[in-house]
């Protein structure tokens, strides 16, 4: 089979290998650009969110380029994402389009479902039960190998010497996972990896702001969705935590439930948890940065993003509270990169401005 | 005996006539907000966060009509009615799962908010123990809250039994409150039938949909909506798609369209949707698409701060008209 599935970050490198190694041909996502997007508004209804859209556009990329079958995930509410498949796949049909979307629903929900999935791939792939486990491990830690590599990378830039070096370094990093086919290759790439990013030049007597950056998983994980963001802080000398990584997020939600964590901490100013995608955890996140002094958060969502509205509607109060700046940035098909630095730069500087009023304070005291 | 102020809006059209009768029996006196008006809009509005949906604005502007006249403010978390879905995870939009918490953030000097959590998944009874707990917080004996929750439960059954014989929802609360005699229901003159679907904040408050069902009743159309099909007929529907949505009110909405249209005596199903809503996205694309295969005339009304009567006036008129002309050239 001709297999895709959504661009999400940089995990297409993981996937890529994945549905090779099972045995069908990989038609690999291509990163979102003005044509996805333009073509995911075209067909989506006009209130989808952006996520939605932006999928949207690349499914009917791949299709163009022979995707017969995409892969993906579905899910129980309470929010929109784990309906994107249904559709996704109406809208497909409508179009014409032969392309079917086989959406792995969580296990917990239904295991059945779940296992009949698998082997169907297993099956039209040719591989043994044994030697699918086997594939599936590696392609776990090649996530976790671009999850870790992607990590230091946002630690390092601030401190860069030479604008766009530790990009460099990353996207060098990221190919030697990339061409990484065992779990002990890739263990070695990791390494090699995180040491060809240490290297970069750095500038360590900086002591930069740092953000923590909260939000919808797709528009928070997705760097051609948010106008990489997290680069553009990094090339301002600010360091940004993020709260979700794949690695973090298939973890959390659908094996350990960690997430608790935070819901418990977000209990003080929402009693319901989970509301949907991360909207509580935006609330609980942000309080977590506080706690750990960063100087502010960035809270990530698409435009009429139903949890991130009700969670942009109590953060007020929680930025009140534990005395942090909160931006948010909704982002929809309209919002260009220019809007978006304009107000990053607006808001580090307020964020420069508090932290020597801070310190002035403490010098008088 | 405390005031127990309802805002007139979202569950109110369907759930109103328990909890009135509920905290009434209990001794206390329930004061609803007025029907909505611009300005109750325009202090939801000023209140709510700006990117909130218009109804979740009118909610905001309906409880803080209700500041000075009530004791209390009966805003329960609505998170299931019933174990119902793919996953029996069904539950409401997620700003009705967060509403209590957006309220108090949100509107200054609110009275004490009863935000009793109302999850029916593992069954009925679940229902007593909500009210368990919303008595407790007034200061009920068990005996006493079980008596008012018959009583409640009684009334909603007369309630529903109107609605089940075709009485649409805002008229049978006037009917429950005496307001109007079912007798005087008009029920005759009609030469067209037309299903409206869609959140029942959105299609019974007139103000919200700019008298939308008062102006197909002018036009002659007879109208109908999901929340006048049995329980079994929404739910037999499920099958016809291949997963259900995640909220009780789409569900609703989505079942009474598929069963709509594939009736031969409905000419046409309008959808009335709230502007950015994100349900409907998912919705009114799907409702679209099962419409042109079922070859059923379908129009989507979208409704915001800003719609004016005419607008909506002109696209009804113009979609009745198509239906008749459908109709004679059959
Ligand atoms: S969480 Fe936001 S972006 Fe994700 S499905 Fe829900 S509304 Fe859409
Ligand atoms: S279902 Fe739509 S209209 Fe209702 S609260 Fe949610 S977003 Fe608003």
């Amino acid at each position: 089979m001709k297999i895709s599935f959504p661009h999400m970050g940089h995990s297409y490198i993981a996937f890529k290998w994945l549905v090779e190694n099972i045995g069908h041909e990989c038609i690999v996502p291509p990163e979102p650009s003005k044509r996805t997007l333009d073509l995911g508004v075209r067909y989506a209804p006009e209130f989808a969110c952006i996520p939605f859209k932006i999928l949207m556009g690349t499914y009917l990329e791949v299709a163009e380029k022979g995707a017969e079958v995409i892969i993906t995930s579905g899910g129980m509410g309470p929010c929109r994402a784990g309906y994107y498949w249904v559709m996704h796949q109406y809208i497909l049909n409508e179009l014409g389009k032969d392309l079917e979307i086989i959406a792995f629903e969580p296990p917990l929900c239904d295991l059945k479902d779940f296992w009949r999935k698998l082997h169907r791939l297993r099956k039209s792939g040719g591989l043994s039960v044994r030697e699918f486990i086997q594939v599936i491990k590696t392609a776990w830690e090649k996530i976790k190998a671009i999850d870790d590599i992607e990590m230091r990378s946002h630690e390092v830039r601030p401190y860069e010497i030479n604008r766009g070096d530790t990009t460099r370094a990353l996207w060098k990093a990221l190919d030697m996972i990339d061409k990484a086919n065992s779990v002990k290759e890739i263990e070695e790439a990791r390494q090699e990896g995180l040491k060809v990013i240490n290297q970069v030049p750095q500038d360590l007597s900086r002591n930069p702001l740092k953000v923590g950056i909260v939000g919808e998983i797709y528009v928070v994980l997705e760097p051609a969705a948010n106008h990489y963001i997290q680069i553009m802080l990094g090339e301002m000398g600010v360091q940004t935590d993020r709260s979700i990584y794949l690695t973090s997020y298939t973890r959390e939600s659908a094996i350990i439930n960690r997430e608790e964590d935070i819901f418990a901490v977000a209990r003080p100013y929402i009693k319901e948890a989970p509301i949907g995608g991360h909207g509580v955890n935006s609330i609980g996140e942000t309080i977590l940065y506080a706690k750990h002094g960063f100087d502010g958060v960035v809270q990530l969502a698409p435009f009429a993003c139903i949890p991130e509205i009700v969670a942009k509607s109590i953060l007020p109060k929680v930025s009140r509270d534990y005395d942090i700046p909160v931006l948010t940035l909704f982002i929809d098909e309209q919002t260009g990169k220019a809007g978006v630095q304009t107000r990053l730069e607006a808001f580090v500087d307020l964020l420069e401005k508090r932290r020597e009023s801070k310190k002035r304070e403490r010098l008088v005291v | 005996m405390a005031k127990i102020g309802i805002p007139r809006t979202l569950a109110y059209f369907l759930y109103f006539p328990f909890w009135q009768a509920f905290f009434t029996e209990l001794g206390h006196q329930v004061v609803v907000s007025p029907p909505t008006t611009k300005a109750i809009l325009d202090r939801g509005v000023e209140d709510a966060v700006n990117d909130a949906c218009i109804p979740i604005k009118i909610y905001h502007g309906h409880v803080a009509k209700l500041i000075g006249k009530a004791d209390f403010i009966f805003s329960p978390r609505l998170v299931s009615l019933r174990r119902h879905g793919d996953f029996g995870t069904e539950t409401f939009c997620p700003k009705f799962l967060g509403l209590p918490d957006m309220i108090r953030v949100a509107i200054d000097k609110l009275p004490p908010v009863i935000d009793t959590r109302i999850d029916l998944k593992p069954g009925k009874e679940e229902l007593l123990k909500a009210c368990q707990e919303t008595g407790d917080m007034l200061g009920h004996e068990g005996k006493e809250v079980l008596a008012a929750y018959k009583k409640a439960l009684a009334v909603q059954k007369r309630f529903n039994q109107l609605l089940a014989k075709g009485v649409l929802p805002h008229l049978a609360l006037d009917i429950i409150e005496g307001k109007k005699k079912e007798e005087d229901l008009n029920r005759d003159g009609f030469d067209l039938n037309i299903a409206v679907v869609g959140y029942p904040y959105v299609i019974y408050d007139p103000y919200v949909n700019v008298g939308l069902l008062k102006l197909l009743e002018k036009e002659k159309a007879r109208v109908y909506t999901q929340d006048i099909l049995s329980n079994k007929i929404l739910n037999k529907q499920q099958k016809y798609i291949p997963k259900s949505l995640f909220w009780y009110f789409s569900n609703r909405a989505v079942y009474g369209g598929l069963y709509f249209m594939k009736q031969k005596d409905i000419d046409g199903i309008i959808h009335v949707t709230a502007f950015a809503c994100g349900p409907d996205s998912m919705v009114d694309k799907l409702l679209e698409i099962e419409c042109n295969k079922h070859n059923k005339p379908y129009l989507t009304v979208s409704v915001d701060e800003h719609s004016g009567e005419a607008g909506v006036r002109t696209r009804i008129e113009a979609f009745v008209d198509m239906l008749r002309y459908r109709r004679a050239t059959r």
